[in-house]
């Protein structure tokens, strides 16, 4: 379980975060959803300790992970898998070095069961014989779908998803939603999704929050917020320029 | 108006002096970090092998092409100085010194400063704008361990085989302009480095050269881990890198010259 409370963070003049307070269950999926710039991709920074908060707390079970020392911090992150939102792939190694490397660094395994285990990772998401590619011959999607891969090597129970969906067709964008519905199915883990699409939002939420101004402004089921008659929430998953946030 | 333009500048310098010192800070923390993380950085030594063929190998063809050319200036320049003052059967000895004091270690490091220093910030900073770097973070693997610790131990461990190799081509360099074109003989080339060769030369070279690879490889890891931006970015982190590698090379030359031969070897 992942518990956030008074987390805040300014950069430079912006107060991104001004006292978060989320509560993930395990095995929930949640959404994250916000405009542009409303600080859903520090929020993720945040939990996996890529960035530290001026103040508040996030703990990963039970541990509160502000401030803790990098040898410590290292053994909860093991626990998570972080798809970036450019999928962020190692460009000097090949797609199969990508998805190994935690493999490797981490839990020591023979090179034939490193494999083994990236064969299959890679044909969960619908990759099967691209070991040997470059990330850069890659496709957007492929990109992607080789970073879920690299994210779920170590059967992490936390998965985080930045933006999991943009820039893709809308074909595509419903595999990887389906790829993120089927990880929480067969690996039971728990997942929180940055994002502003909302046709993906609806489909791999348990639960979506609403960031603005620096907090939760909403939280609730995917039929809840279809159903809100709160303005802020209207607007952005109506995708109207008309209601309290003016566009520009 | 002088008085608003002196406060300007009095602030400007600040900002500098400011921006100098936390620089060095920065670096030599740095540098604590590859200390800290040497060990477990060596234990995957597949890493630093991959990084000596980068950073060896691959200089190496420039480096025999500078080294020749170095070793026939020297020959020539020494001919001029020598004709009405010095006999030429001494060319050799001081084509040889020249080389591994200074030529070779000096002349290498700044070539492999420009090649390897804007190599290494370019695919780091390349890597810190497109979250690589944090990707590694994000997997629980230290990118200082993974990223820093294989390039500067390799920067070490190559600079001196590659100074080795620039005094030997650049002593054949001279050797080659010696015999044919100013009249010393072979045997009167060769004499001359037998006679006159002596294993702190060489070693006070080669230390250098260890100290230069530390400076190329930490400052090459340096700016690009402190890349910011895109493209522009990395750019600008190159150049850095580059600059700053090779004005310490030299500042770390004058150093060493003076506490190798005022101290150590002094006699």
């Amino acid at each position: 379980m992942i518990r956030i409370r008074g987390l805040k963070k300014r950069l430079g003049a912006k107060q991104v975060l001004d006292g978060v307070d989320l509560d993930v269950e395990t095995g929930e999926s949640i959404v994250v959803m916000g405009r542009s710039g409303t600080g859903k991709s520090v929020l993720l920074k945040h939990i996996i300790g890529l960035m530290t908060p001026d103040a508040g707390s996030i703990e990963v079970d039970g541990t509160n992970i502000v401030g803790l020392k990098e040898r410590d911090l290292n053994e909860i992150r093991k626990r998570f898998g972080l798809l970036f939102q450019g999928a962020a792939l190692f460009d000097s190694m090949t797609v199969g070095e990508n998805v190994g490397l935690t493999l490797v660094e981490h839990m020591r395994m023979k090179s034939a069961d490193v494999r083994r285990r990236v064969a299959e990772r890679l044909e969960w998401v619908g990759l099967k014989g691209v070991e040997a590619m470059k990330p850069g011959s890659l496709s957007g999607g492929m990109r992607k779908r080789v970073g879920l891969a690299r994210a779920i090597a170590m059967d992490p129970q936390y998965i985080l998803y930045d933006e999991p969906t943009t820039g893709l067709d809308p074909i595509l964008a419903d595999a990887i939603c389906e790829l993120v519905r089927s990880m929480q199915r067969r690996l039971g883990v728990t997942s929180i999704v940055v994002t502003h699409d909302m046709v993906a939002a609806y489909k791999v939420a348990d639960r979506l929050v609403m960031l603005d101004g620096g907090r939760i402004v909403f939280s609730g089921t995917a039929e809840e917020t279809r159903q809100t008659r709160d303005p802020l929430v209207r607007q952005f998953i109506e995708g109207s320029s008309q209601g309290p946030v003016h566009a520009v | 108006m002088h008085d608003d333009l002196a406060l300007r500048g009095a602030r400007y310098v600040r900002r500098r002096v400011f921006d100098w010192v936390a620089g060095v800070g920065r670096v030599t923390m740095l540098l604590g970090d590859v200390g800290r993380y040497l060990a477990p950085g060596l234990r995957s030594f597949g890493l630093v092998v991959r990084q000596m063929g980068a950073i060896g190998v691959g200089s190496l063809w420039l480096v025999v092409v500078v080294s020749v050319f170095t070793g026939a200036v020297a020959a020539v320049q020494a001919a001029y100085q020598f004709s009405t003052v010095v006999p030429l059967k001494y060319i050799g000895s001081v084509i040889m010194r020249s080389v591994i004091i200074e030529l070779g270690p000096v002349l290498t490091a700044l070539i492999v400063g420009g090649r390897v220093g804007s190599s290494i910030a370019a695919e780091l900073g390349t890597m810190k704008v497109t979250e690589q770097i944090d990707a590694l973070r994000a997997m629980a693997i230290n990118p200082v361990r993974y990223l820093v610790v294989p390039r500067v131990v390799a920067a070490v461990i190559m600079m001196p085989v590659l100074t080795i190799f620039a005094n030997a081509i650049a002593i054949f360099g001279g050797f080659v302009v010696s015999i044919t074109s100013i009249g010393v003989s072979a045997h009167t080339y060769t004499t001359s480095l037998k006679d006159f060769f002596y294993m702190k030369d060489l070693v006070s070279g080669l230390l250098k050269a260890v100290m230069f690879g530390g400076i190329i490889g930490t400052m090459g890891c340096f700016y690009g881990f402190a890349t910011e931006g895109g493209a522009e970015g990395v750019g600008v982190a190159t150049t850095h890198a580059v600059v700053s590698a090779c004005v310490l090379v030299l500042i770390s030359d004058y150093v060493l010259a003076n506490v190798l031969f005022r101290f150590i070897f002094a006699r």
